[in-house]
């Protein structure tokens, strides 16, 4: 049995309209029938972007809204049919921290009345001094300074004020805390130091986690169990690393593969899923599958009439998608949205090319450089037919790049000039060979990006093989957008 | 000769009685055509502030303004406000942080956008709507015309976003500054826009200075990476060098900061301690130095200077920087 259970949680807002009369014109299907438990102990992250829900599902679980339909069952109590009073009561061990630190502490109240004022709301401490004492005790545990308690929330910084948070939220020693997005107002070395505040408190107080969050890398670190949400509804479940090592919905491929990574050597390698289009509104959500709108697998049938339902698909890994096994087998292409190297195609990466001694030696390569490259590129910008070409330029460039592998990469910047020319012309034929492409051939189809081609310098320090693939698939790709346009 | 070039800027506020503070204080760094610089720091670094300077967007009153900035050899800062008038928007153009709160809410985008054709193109009527519309378009706007009678609140945030980089290069600029293009934005549209300013870098050869506080984001894009703590550049570094060696203990820090999506589960981070409200004046010392774990009595004896470059285009701020053996162990294979 699991310490939360929500169980078809609906929350819905009504639209009103109306001057003397409200009347109800519609909702906004904020949370639209989610299911999912968590395990004392645990921390149960969610995440997905602004307009999915995940808030509202946080707060209903509180009652801080009002819940349409569903239950939440609390330790075998449902709370969504609790009467106020013993709501009330119940909320002493179901806690929250809030999004935005400053917003969150009145800041016309010091910090111990803060803190005492949730303990005299629920009984505990029999006088002021044993509630001081026990605030002393928590805000030593978050990592105060015990003479905090007589100053103002404005006199703190952003990690302490959530450190005030957290202190708030743990005085009441409860059993689950929901954490709306606890971090994402700080910086980064500060965030880290609330990160492991939180994960600390866990293990030494055995406390269970809902955190709500946006940053995908966040959720994961701290969470053991991860459920993904688009438009109010549940997508994708899984334990922490399962999902990340193979997110199955199309939602959570895109969404993962959206997060950069501060490490140029993975970026370099990654593909970005581009989703086409926005959010759609909750007010009128679309039919069927609530991503297919957006869905780079779109399927004809199906995914626009029947709503997926989370089904498991082994190991803990709940996914709502038609085509799951499909996708992840590679059996389905891409229908729409395109795939693109998460590195900028003309980043220099060679900084010996910077250094003043070589630079001589380099402006005169770019002359020498210019003539294959500019044959490269105009092949596939105009139309230029001749299939002699290419291989000429494929042939210099080799022998380029056998000499200094560095300074053939340089000789593509005016070589991109020259593209820039007709820059309608060029899009469209790189348009026309990613229209081509699928997602099992992704990997080579990037390949086959003449300008890809860039790389191949480099790797042609390390071995002669692969360079040459490289190059000699270049040429051939110029050929085809060339037809096409 | 670089496209702009910043030589020591600093930015001061206050004066006249009140208590001064720097803002900006000594930021040197380069920017050449098609290329990408990223200023990375947290919040109060002063990177914002550097490029609301370089625009000459900062009050002219209450702040001194120091050093020399060079946009294609002419002085910045001792242009005269109406020649820097015409540069503004058809030079060098700036995308802002909150595309709310950066277009006007009662005017349509289509005024918004054609604004700035007449102003800088002398285009007028029916031409420059159609032009704004072909703006809209490239910048993946579906339907242009019909968004062009509409008003900011009616758009998504990734789009106002577009149409505010539609705006910034609507003169077709040589340089343009990006303060914070993304983070009021979610991943997925993130990456839409990202991939649109590469676009632009790569096939219009435009100069981008790019001002973030996620490192992810500079990771992919940038070609030569500034890392500002307290206004001044403590690491500075080409993409690869800086993430492979960060040598400056804050370049450091904040690089095992950051949880990882790629990283294995259950490691604890190793954020840096305390706040950026935990420093000292730069002239004192290290600015870095009450947070440092590499702090010695050394730090606090001058200002350091950005040393020697280590590698090519590599140069470090700091006396006693984290060598490569220290970093080594804490790489996950």
């Amino acid at each position: 049995m699991s310490l939360l259970e929500l169980d078809g949680v609906k929350v819905h807002f009504p639209i009103k309209k109306g001057l003397l009369f409200d009347r109800t014109v519609g909702h906004v299907y904020a949370v639209d029938g989610v299911s999912l438990k968590v395990e004392a102990g645990e921390t149960y992250g969610l995440v997905g972007e602004s307009g999915c829900g995940k808030t509202t599902l946080g707060r209903s679980v509180l009652r801080l809204v009002d819940i349409t339909e569903g239950s939440v069952v609390l330790d075998g109590t449902d709370l969504a049919k609790l009467p106020g009073e013993e709501m009330r009561r119940f909320r002493r061990r179901l806690q929250m921290v809030f999004q935005d630190p400053l917003g969150s502490l009145n800041p016309r109240q010091n910090i111990e009345s803060i803190l005492s004022e949730g303990m005299i709301a629920h009984g505990i401490g029999k006088d002021q001094e044993e509630r001081r004492e026990k605030i002393k005790a928590i805000l030593d545990k978050v990592g105060l300074p015990s003479n905090a308690l007589a100053r103002y929330p404005h006199e703190f910084s952003g990690g302490q004020r959530q450190r005030i948070g957290i202190a708030r939220a743990l005085v009441l020693e409860p059993d689950v805390i929901i954490c709306d997005e606890p971090v994402s107002a700080l910086d980064v070395s500060v965030q880290a130091q609330v990160i492991n505040l939180l994960e600390e408190l866990q293990e030494e107080l055995g406390l269970t986690y809902v955190v709500i969050a946006h940053d995908l890398a966040v959720v994961r670190h701290i969470s053991d169990t991860i459920g993904v949400m688009y438009l109010g509804s549940l997508v994708e479940e899984a334990p922490s690393d399962a999902l990340y090592a193979e997110p199955k919905h199309p939602y959570t491929k895109a969404l993962m593969s959206a997060v950069p990574v501060p490490d140029p050597e993975v970026e370099d390698k990654r593909e970005r899923i581009l989703l086409t289009g926005d959010l759609p509104s909750p007010a009128n959500p679309p039919t069927g599958c609530r991503f297919h709108t957006r869905c780079p697998w779109a399927q004809a049938e199906r995914c626009a009439t029947e709503r997926p339902q989370l089904r498991d698909v082994g190991g803990g890994h709940r996914v709502a998608c038609h085509y799951a096994e499909d996708i992840a087998s590679g059996k389905l292409t891409l229908t729409k949205g395109e795939v693109v190297s998460a590195t900028r195609e003309g980043v220099d990466d060679n900084p010996e090319t910077d250094t003043p001694a070589k630079i001589p030696a380099q402006a005169e390569k770019i002359s020498k450089a210019e003539k294959p490259a500019k044959t490269e590129k105009p092949a596939e910008a105009e139309k230029s037919a001749q299939a002699e070409k290419p291989v000429k330029a494929e042939k210099a460039e080799k022998a380029e790049k056998a000499e200094k592998p560095v300074k053939a990469e340089k000789a593509e910047k005016p070589a991109k000039a020259e593209g820039a020319e007709k820059p309608a012309e060029a899009e469209k034929a790189a348009e026309a060979a990613e229209g081509e492409k699928s997602v099992e051939a992704g990997k080579p189809a990037q390949a086959e990006k003449p300008a890809e081609a860039d790389d191949a310098p480099a790797e042609a320090e390390a071995s002669d093989a692969p360079a040459e693939a490289e190059a000699s698939d270049a040429p051939e790709a110029s050929e085809e957008p060339g037809k096409a346009v | 000769m670089s496209l702009l070039t910043v030589d020591e800027l600093t930015v001061t506020f206050g004066g006249r009685g009140r208590k001064e503070s720097r803002a900006v204080d000594g930021i040197s760094f380069e920017v050449d055509q098609g290329q990408v610089v990223g200023l990375v720091g947290e919040s109060g670094c002063g990177k914002s502030v550097t490029s609301l300077a370089l625009m000459g967007l900062l009050p002219a009153k209450g702040l001194t303004i120091g050093g020399r900035a060079e946009f294609d050899g002419t002085d910045l800062f001792t242009m005269s406000p109406s020649a820097r008038r015409d540069l503004r928007g058809s030079e060098m153009a700036m995308i802002f942080q909150d595309p709310l709160s950066s277009l006007n809410p009662v005017v349509p985008i289509g005024v918004q956008v054609t604004e700035i054709l007449e102003r800088h193109r002398g285009m007028k009527g029916e031409a420059a709507r159609k032009e704004a519309a072909h703006l809209l378009d490239r910048v993946g706007i579906p339907d242009p015309t019909r968004r062009l009678k509409e008003y900011p609140h009616q758009l998504s945030g990734g789009m106002r976003q577009r149409a505010l980089i539609a705006m910034a290069v609507a003169c077709a600029p040589r340089l343009l500054i990006a303060d914070e293009p993304t983070t009021a934005l979610d991943v997925t549209i993130q990456a839409q826009i990202l991939e649109l300013l590469k676009e632009l870098v790569d096939q219009e050869g435009t100069a981008l200075l790019m001002i973030t506080h996620d490192l992810g984001v500079v990771a992919g894009l940038c070609d030569q990476v500034n890392v500002l703590y307290a206004g001044k550049v403590v690491e500075s570094a080409g993409r690869r060098e800086l993430f492979a060696h960060p040598t400056h203990p804050y370049a450091h820090g904040l690089l095992g900061s950051i949880p990882r999506l790629d990283a294995p589960r259950g490691e604890p981070l190793n954020p840096i301690r305390g706040s950026i409200n935990d420093r000292i004046a730069w002239a004192d010392g290290c600015a870095f130095a009450p947070r440092c774990d590499r702090y010695e009595m050394g730090c606090l004896t001058g200002t350091p200077e950005l040393g020697e470059p280590r590698a090519a285009g590599h140069q470090v701020r700091c006396v006693n920087p984290v060598l490569d053996d220290a970093k080594a162990e804490e790489v996950p294979a």
